[in-house]
């Protein structure tokens, strides 16, 4: 300590500040604001959960009269599943895995004192919970929170009159969606001048954690495609407020013409999913490189295939934008546009199967240590697999003529693009932790959160796809209605007692999670005897990371096993392994 | 916290030391340029640089998807409800003469914004060991292109808003017809981005009267000078859009 103690605010651009405000709440640290965003994102994810909650219930008893709300009318039903789509999409997968690890640990995987612009990096920050704020407003004004869907389909998004929450609430929506926008381009702007400009020596490209490769390319996923998404809602704006017909054709609500004429809805299909698909990518890849970064911790083997990796993250990133027509083969497509883009849809399984094999060849042979961090990568993995798998079918616009809009879509998309991200975010709290808040989080509690997670999903999700294969629409808010749905309500029955019980589960992770930081165990500087820059400062971190010195790389982020050194991992920065190895 | 200790480099690649490697500050990066500890006038500028690059990546993503939108609408046939079929109704505009002049204005404000920059630059490279403090008579040089800068955009501004108020007098309000929605679309929102160029001159005028050191005016009025370069392409692309895209 001694020995590097003198310097410390000689390499970093601003110095430590004083006094709480400055220190935990308008702080520059990346440290402190990927907490911040860590805590939104676990708010958002307490509200999107209850909304969920709710939908289950009012699904089985329709009729229930809830303490303080009362009935859910059809429309508040449809109010409830597009707040729930909305933020959890947005202010939980967007921001947890990308906001909060990334902007804590990125600048330190890279040996950085602090991201590149700090100021900007702040502002982010408070722009996001902005939009959270903006967002929850949604649910007081007259009216209520809008019914269109976090697709925010037009023409029900763009007509003030199309239904209770379509007034106001709708336009709150779409002003938190642009302010959201504006957050997340910031820190795309601080994560790419990051990590292009601001690695430690020896830190190439090619030496960068997994994890770094991930928050980077869904970085520059979400500059391109934030700005799109942006440019959709300031259209639909202008729609509802100014009376232009970008989205609306001619047409009447309630009888009534609604004075637009000649727009397309298709317009707004094509601008929100070359936004939407893109920022599925944006909430899973982060959660890959994680996986990528534990399965080759815990396994104490190097990653298999670390460049494969690498090209397969940017090729599913690029392939990404090319794909969005997916999701509109039931909205009227040529049928050759249709082929074209199935055809691309299905080469993103490329990519995805070389990282899948990847990750089970790391597993291979392997002294696999099942600490709980793993538990839940190995958890995303099956997830992420499972997902995954009928991905192909709804990539078939012949298939997906049955499938589209019925349970199969939500089932398909919550195991890889949900709960396979927070499965993600759930291995990164658990691996993190100890260097964030310096305690061990309860091992007990989180294996058995883990078993809760990971059974209580499947449970849940799984059944939606037999239900959707059985004809089951979606977004449905009654089912006693339809005599050809009553067989399946004892299956709907299973997913929301399947609901109660997970939900259940994620208490033992939030009392974890702040008993831990109180009580658990004193955390030593390297507890999973992992080699990245993280692992070799101080727990917690100093405000300049590395207490006034700049690490210098010499080796790879997965030396694990090596032959003939002394342990059986080598730190990045130890002095450089054999190149035979 | 005390659990990293300098390394002494080592002969033997394979020893590993007892304790993590690390060495005391060093010029870092990976072509033996300067680290990111206590940036340089170069390292600052060349971030900066690059961080407006990437912040202009989604300027340009919004008008590109802008542009889609516009030639896809352009195309759209519209059902008319009195005759029951399919018309076009994309209406051409004749554009206002006024922004021809406001072209012009826009190019020569990105002419002094240039000298501006350069002017910054000369001033750095002049005091390179002892930045300025801001002295009076680095404000008699700089000041007058930066200033020239801020009333020439603001000219090309109201100039915007005089189009817009003939277009209005002419009858074309935003819901008039498609063509009209995307002439103040395009034309706002462009403004919009130019009003902020605007705001970071007087940011950096401000901090010319606050004494702020040269090269910390010089980057901001370096990357001032780029973006402003770009709202100019921007709007002789947007104008051209207008005028030839049918």
């Amino acid at each position: 300590m001694a020995t590097h103690g003198s310097a410390a605010h000689e390499t970093h651009a601003h110095a430590a500040p004083q006094g709480f405000i400055r220190k935990y709440v308008f702080s520059l640290d990346h440290k402190v604001i990927g907490i911040q965003y860590y805590f939104l994102a676990l708010a958002a994810v307490m509200v999107g959960m209850f909304l969920s909650l709710l939908m289950r219930i009012h699904l089985i008893w329709p009729a229930a009269a809830l303490p303080l709300i009362g009935e859910i009318k059809p429309e508040a039903y449809l109010s409830l599943l597009t707040m729930h789509g909305t933020i959890m999409v947005f202010f939980v997968l967007t921001t947890a895995p990308q906001g909060g690890f990334g902007n804590y640990f990125l600048p330190i995987q890279i040996g950085a004192p602090d991201m590149a612009f700090p100021v900007l990096n702040m502002l982010s920050f408070w722009t996001t919970l902005l939009g959270f704020l903006v967002m929850l407003a949604a649910f007081i004004v007259p009216g209520g929170a809008p019914l269109h869907g976090w697709t925010g389909y037009a023409p029900m998004s763009a007509l003030q009159s199309a239904g209770p929450g379509e007034g106001l609430g709708a336009d709150l929506w779409i002003i938190s969606i642009a302010i959201f926008c504006l957050g997340a381009l910031m820190g795309a702007l601080n994560f790419i001048t990051t990590t292009l400009d601001m690695r430690a020596k020896g830190m190439t490209m090619m030496r960068m954690p997994l994890t770094c490769w991930a928050w980077f390319i869904t970085a520059i996923l979400g500059l391109l495609a934030f700005g799109v998404l942006l440019s959709g809602g300031i259209l639909l704006l202008m729609d509802r407020n100014l009376g232009s017909s970008f989205f609306v054709p001619l047409g009447t609500v309630n009888g009534q013409l609604t004075g637009h004429r000649g727009g397309s809805p298709l317009l707004w299909q094509h601008l929100f999913w070359f936004f939407g698909h893109p920022e599925v990518y944006i909430a899973i890849l982060p959660a890959m490189g994680l996986a990528s970064q534990l399965l080759s911790v815990f396994s104490r083997k190097p990653i298999f295939g670390y460049k494969a990796m690498v090209y397969a993250m940017l090729s599913i990133g690029f392939l990404g934008f090319m794909v969005w027509g997916h999701h509109m083969f039931m909205s009227g497509m040529s049928p050759y546009s249709a082929f074209a883009f199935s055809v691309l849809t299905m080469a993103i399984g490329v990519p995805s199967a070389i990282k899948t094999f990847n990750w089970l060849g790391t597993l291979l042979h392997a002294r696999i240590r099942f600490e709980s961090p793993m538990l839940f990568a190995i958890g995303f993995v099956s997830l992420f697999v499972s997902g995954g798998i009928s991905g192909p079918f709804l990539a078939q616009p012949v298939l997906d003529i049955q499938l589209h809009d019925t349970y199969f879509v939500p089932g398909h998309f919550h195991l890889i693009m949900g709960v396979a991200s927070i499965f993600g975010i759930f291995a990164a709290t658990y691996y993190w932790f100890p260097k964030m808040f310096g305690r061990m989080m309860s091992e007990r509690l989180a294996r058995w959160h883990f078993w809760f997670s990971f059974v209580g999903t499947y449970a849940i999700f799984m059944p939606m796809h037999y239900l959707g294969m059985a004809g089951h629409p979606r977004r449905y808010s009654q089912l006693t209605e339809l005599a050809y749905l009553h067989p399946l309500i004892p299956l709907q029955k299973f997913i929301t007692y399947a609901a109660f019980v997970t939900i259940a589960g994620q208490f033992l992770f939030v009392v974890n999670l702040f008993w831990s930081m109180k009580y658990g165990a004193k955390a030593s500087d390297n507890p999973w005897e992992a080699t990245t820059l993280e692992w070799i400062t101080a727990t917690p971190p100093p405000h300049d990371n590395f207490g006034g010195h700049t690490p210098v790389v010499h080796n790879g982020p997965y030396e694990y096993g090596v032959p003939g050194a002394p342990r059986d991992f080598v730190m990045q920065t130890d002095p450089e392994i054999a190149a035979t190895h | 916290m005390a659990s990293f200790t300098p390394t002494a480099t080592v002969n033997d690649p394979r020893i590993v030391l007892d304790d993590y490697g690390i060495v005391p500050p060093v010029p870092g990066g990976d072509d033996g340029r300067p680290g990111p500890g206590s940036p340089d006038y170069r390292t600052r500028l060349r971030r900066a640089r690059l961080g407006l690059v990437v912040a202009l990546t989604p300027v340009l993503m919004l008008f590109v998807s802008f542009t889609s939108a516009y030639i896809v609408r352009q195309g759209l046939p519209t059902l008319d409800p009195h005759t029951n079929q399919m018309v076009r109704d994309w209406i051409p505009i004749r554009l206002p003469a006024l922004l021809l002049a406001n072209t012009f204005v826009l190019l020569l404000s990105t002419a002094s914004m240039e000298l501006a920059r350069r002017q910054l630059k000369r001033e750095v490279a002049l005091s390179p060991a002892a930045p300025l403090s801001g002295g009076l008579f680095s404000d008699e040089k700089a000041m007058p292109w930066l200033g020239l800068t801020v009333l020439l955009g603001s000219c090309f501004l109201a100039g915007q808003w005089l189009a817009w108020r003939e277009l209005a007098s002419r009858g074309f309000y935003v819901q008039t017809s498609p063509s009209s929605s995307f002439i103040y679309l395009l034309t706002g929102t462009h403004a919009i981005h130019l009003m902020g160029g605007v705001v970071a001159l007087l940011v950096a005028g401000g901090a010319t009267l606050l004494g702020r050191p040269a090269p910390t005016r010089s980057i901001l009025v370096d990357v001032t000078a780029w973006y402003w370069h770009f709202m100019a392409l921007l709007w002789v692309y947007i104008l051209c859009l207008l005028e030839f895209a049918h």
